[in-house]
């Protein structure tokens, strides 16, 4: 009865534990979440993807747009990924597309990392006009939520749960 | 009732348990293992700036360029991501023939304290050759939030 009391007790407090490396692992920006609900028009863009060609956001008017500011040196921003191809997976058909927008210095490691995690969106090389137009990107991730009007319907700063992600996803597509 | 042994394994249990989740969330390279006396916060360092007097420092970006093109301290160098090996030459070139005396300030911002990749392995260089007045800048969630919103001097492009 005792060492029955003992592991459960042991377990409990790894759970605790457990939790409290995960709240260290992904750190305070959870609390910055989702900031503002805007709906400003996204500023349009022609950035060059990895295979060369460019991408021009106002060509994806009629869809729900994720646009997903990242790096590959950006733990936070890589953990999310698996996120990503999995919701882009899930809603393609629904009409969700996702665009990654990354801010590394060169496309070698991006392309290296987009082969290495199969990634199933199109990535663009970012600048500091297209961070500027989005208000500043001063810090990665930074994930857009765009309607199919071409609004901006939501801003996550920082690491955000996928599950948020996925309730705003669901939320547009619903609306439109 | 719990016995008293119980509550001793209990306890040593809790301990060892938040001890290894500290330890793991402080991994070798993580910026939240450098010592608290290499850090300097972003008010102590805007107060040295706008002094009339005192030694300025040189101030070192190791983050992207992308971030530094977008906003950086002014009179701050780009070196750029020290995790890479092009980023670490870099800093070392640009650091090299100074007196190991220096007043150094390093940031990056890119992402939240926790997170950084580039500021404790730029600070373990600059200590690593010799550098004894080296500061980290505590950034605590990115550059934007914690120096731009708060109102400090900011510059852009190269």
């Amino acid at each position: 009865m005792a060492s029955r009391r003992r592991i459960l007790i042991g377990a409990g407090l790894l759970f605790v534990a457990v939790g409290v490396y995960v709240a260290l692992h992904r750190g305070g920006s959870i609390a910055r979440g989702p900031t503002a609900k805007q709906h400003s028009v996204a500023p349009d863009f022609s950035l060059p993807q990895l295979n060369g060609q460019s991408l021009q956001l106002s060509a994806y008017r009629g869809k729900v747009v994720l646009l997903d500011f990242w790096a590959t040196w950006c733990t936070p921003c890589r953990e999310e990924i698996p996120h990503l191809v999995e919701l882009q997976n899930k809603y393609r058909d629904r009409g969700l597309e996702i665009i990654g927008v990354s801010m590394d210095d060169s496309p070698d490691p991006v392309r290296d990392f987009y082969q290495r995690f199969q990634m199933n969106y199109p990535v663009v090389m970012g600048n500091a006009d297209i961070g500027e137009g989005y208000g500043g990107v001063l810090g990665l991730p930074i994930a857009f939520i765009i309607d199919r009007d071409g609004r901006i319907y939501a801003k996550h700063i920082g690491a955000t749960e996928a599950s948020v992600l996925e309730q705003d996803v669901r939320a547009v597509l619903a609306s439109q | 009732m719990i016995s008293k042994r119980t509550r001793r394994i209990a306890l040593a249990v809790l301990i060892s348990a938040l001890s290894a989740a500290i330890f793991l969330g402080q991994a070798p390279g993580q910026a939240t293992s450098i010592p608290s006396s290499h850090l300097i916060n972003p008010e102590d360092l805007v107060k040295i700036l706008q002094a009339t007097q005192g030694e300025k420092p040189l101030m070192l970006q190791v983050g992207s360029y992308v971030l530094y093109a977008q906003a950086h301290i002014p009179a701050s160098e780009y070196v750029g991501p020290v995790t890479s090996e092009a980023g670490m030459q870099q800093l070392h070139r640009q650091v090299d023939s100074l007196p190991k005396k220096k007043f150094i300030v390093l940031y990056c911002g890119c992402c939240p304290w926790n997170h950084c990749p580039n500021v404790k392995p730029a600070d373990d260089a600059l200590r690593a050759m010799g550098f004894t007045n080296v500061k980290v800048l505590y950034i605590a969630n990115n550059f934007g939030a914690d120096w731009v919103e708060k109102g400090y001097p900011v510059a852009k492009g190269q």
